[in-house]
């Protein structure tokens, strides 16, 4: 072929780079100065939808020379990122994965941010009748003896690890039809609990920020639905380590501290975290 | 969720773009399997027309698997970018332009391009002669690969990670506003994107209907 051709795919592949470049991305030139590279901050999925990082991260990046991008996983997830480097900083709620991910040397530092707790929500209607249940394992026990439907993210989540244990606690776990495993995020598995008409164990902002649905918490209270986050900083070859210790000391700081513990109660009439960092 | 009017434009500016690169791929590769004669043409339009059948996600997991930073092209610090996912729309979008492209090529009168090389066209103006004759299904392909493009969810997600204010498209969004129980938003958001692909598609769609009277007259 002669180059008529060549120069039209040549214009149409220039073309197509440089419109990607107007889409707003502000990462397309990588440099190789630390502070402007993306930090990539691993966070469960409770933490975005509750809408927190929303104003947390943009508060940061004004604050620095950083530039943040915030995946939205699982705690398990977050916390496989950050063992392969694929992650800088991650802020999560599974207490004993996180204690084995420092104990196989994946992290530089871990520092309490907040908690909140977990509820029980299930139908309006209560058929298993939970309400009333002493705690949370002998609500599950209801659940499981009621053979009413329960649906679990099965995502290996730290909600989904707070499930397992309560499930270890309370000394059954129900199987087949009735035990619902969604594969999915918070938000998609309250959905399908409201539409099937079964129980699940949620965090409360997550609960919260969730629009139309048919439930309501039945069980709250006590130690073992308390839902503390971490920031764990990684340790591994090739993270953007300054930025990543930029953010852990931030968000444990007391600015980002007293946001946390404002955050949510204009729209829902309660604090939807607690901040937990030692002053 | 990103104000819909950032979000419509990543949406616009990452298919498009991933378009123009497919058409820039697909339309050669089409054309060459449709008339060269090469040994092994056969396995690779197979290829090819597997590719049209290929689920996004699969080819959003093959490209993330390249670009994260444990992988072999992390270096280049593509993952979770636009300028990701544009790599990955255009792994899409180009089997099935190349596909399209070889059906309609192979649709002209078989005889077609031994006559323009009798009348004297050489073979750059052979191709071009066979692209202009199938213009019509040649702009299918185009509007094809777009549509795939900009509707795929899959990759999206695994290569740019729903990034807010970076990365979000429309289809994330959806999703998202599925995730949380806001259906009102996440059907604005669908409108919005169903507007756009009828904005692009209408475009097409005048070239190409002026396209096949002209030929018709």
């Amino acid at each position: 072929m002669t180059r008529g051709p060549v120069i039209l795919i040549a214009a149409l592949v220039i073309g197509g780079l440089g419109l990607a470049d107007c889409g707003g991305d502000g990462g397309g030139e990588p440099r190789s100065d630390n502070a402007h590279r993306a930090t990539i901050l691993a966070t469960t999925t409770s933490t975005r939808d509750s809408g927190l990082l929303d104003v947390l991260v943009p508060d940061f990046e004004r604050g620095s020379e950083c530039q943040v991008k915030t995946l939205a996983v699982g705690s398990g997830d977050a916390l496989k990122l950050g063992e392969r480097g694929d992650a800088d900083v991650l802020l999560v709620h599974s207490p004993a994965a996180e204690e084995a991910f420092m104990r196989g040397r994946h992290g530089a530092s871990r520092l309490a941010v907040m908690h909140n707790d977990f509820v029980i929500v299930g139908p309006p209607s209560d058929p298993a009748g939970i309400a009333g249940a002493v705690d949370a394992p002998a609500a599950l026990r209801r659940i499981a003896r009621t053979r009413e439907p329960f649906i679990s993210r099965a995502d290996d989540s730290g909600t989904n690890a707070k499930e397992l244990d309560l499930w270890e606690t309370a000394g059954v776990r129900p199987r087949g039809a009735r035990y619902v495993e969604t594969g999915q995020g918070m938000g998609e598995t309250l959905t399908i609990a409201s539409q099937k008409r079964g129980y699940t164990l949620s965090d409360r902002g997550t609960f919260l920020a969730t629009k139309n649905l048919d439930a309501k918490i039945l069980v709250e209270g006590g130690a073992a639905l308390r839902n503390l986050y971490h920031v764990i900083v990684v340790r591994h070859e090739g993270t953007n380590s300054g930025c990543a210790k930029a953010f852990s000391s931030w968000i444990t700081g007391s600015a980002a501290q007293r946001t946390i513990s404002r955050f949510g109660v204009a729209r829902y009439g309660e604090p939807l975290f607690f901040a937990d960092a030692p002053r | 969720m990103d104000p819909v009017g950032e979000v419509l434009a990543r949406s616009a500016a990452v298919s498009i773009s991933a378009t123009l690169i497919a058409v820039a791929i697909g339309i050669p590769v089409g054309t060459a399997l449709a008339l060269a004669r090469l040994p092994g043409r056969r396995s690779v339009a197979a290829v090819v027309n597997t590719g049209m059948a290929v689920p996004t996600v699969v080819v959003g997991v093959l490209v993330a698997l390249l670009l994260w930073r444990s992988g072999p092209l992390g270096g280049l610090e593509l993952i979770y970018t636009l300028r990701g996912m544009v790599i990955a729309q255009v792994l899409i979008a180009t089997p099935l332009i190349a596909g399209i492209t070889m059906a309609a090529l192979q649709a002209l009168p078989p005889d077609l391009p031994d006559e323009l090389r009798g009348l004297g066209a050489n073979r750059r103006q052979t191709v071009v002669r066979l692209w202009l004759e199938a213009r019509v299904p040649l702009l299918a392909a185009a509007m094809a690969g777009f549509g795939h493009a900009v509707s795929e969810v899959g990759a999206a997600t695994v290569v740019g990670g729903n990034i807010h204010g970076q990365t979000q498209v429309m289809t994330t969004a959806i999703v998202e506003g599925v995730g949380r129980g806001d259906f009102t938003a996440a059907i604005a958001y669908a409108a919005v994107l169903l507007a756009l692909a009828f904005a692009i598609n209408a475009l097409l769609t005048s070239v190409q209907q002026r396209g096949s009277s002209w030929a018709r007259s």
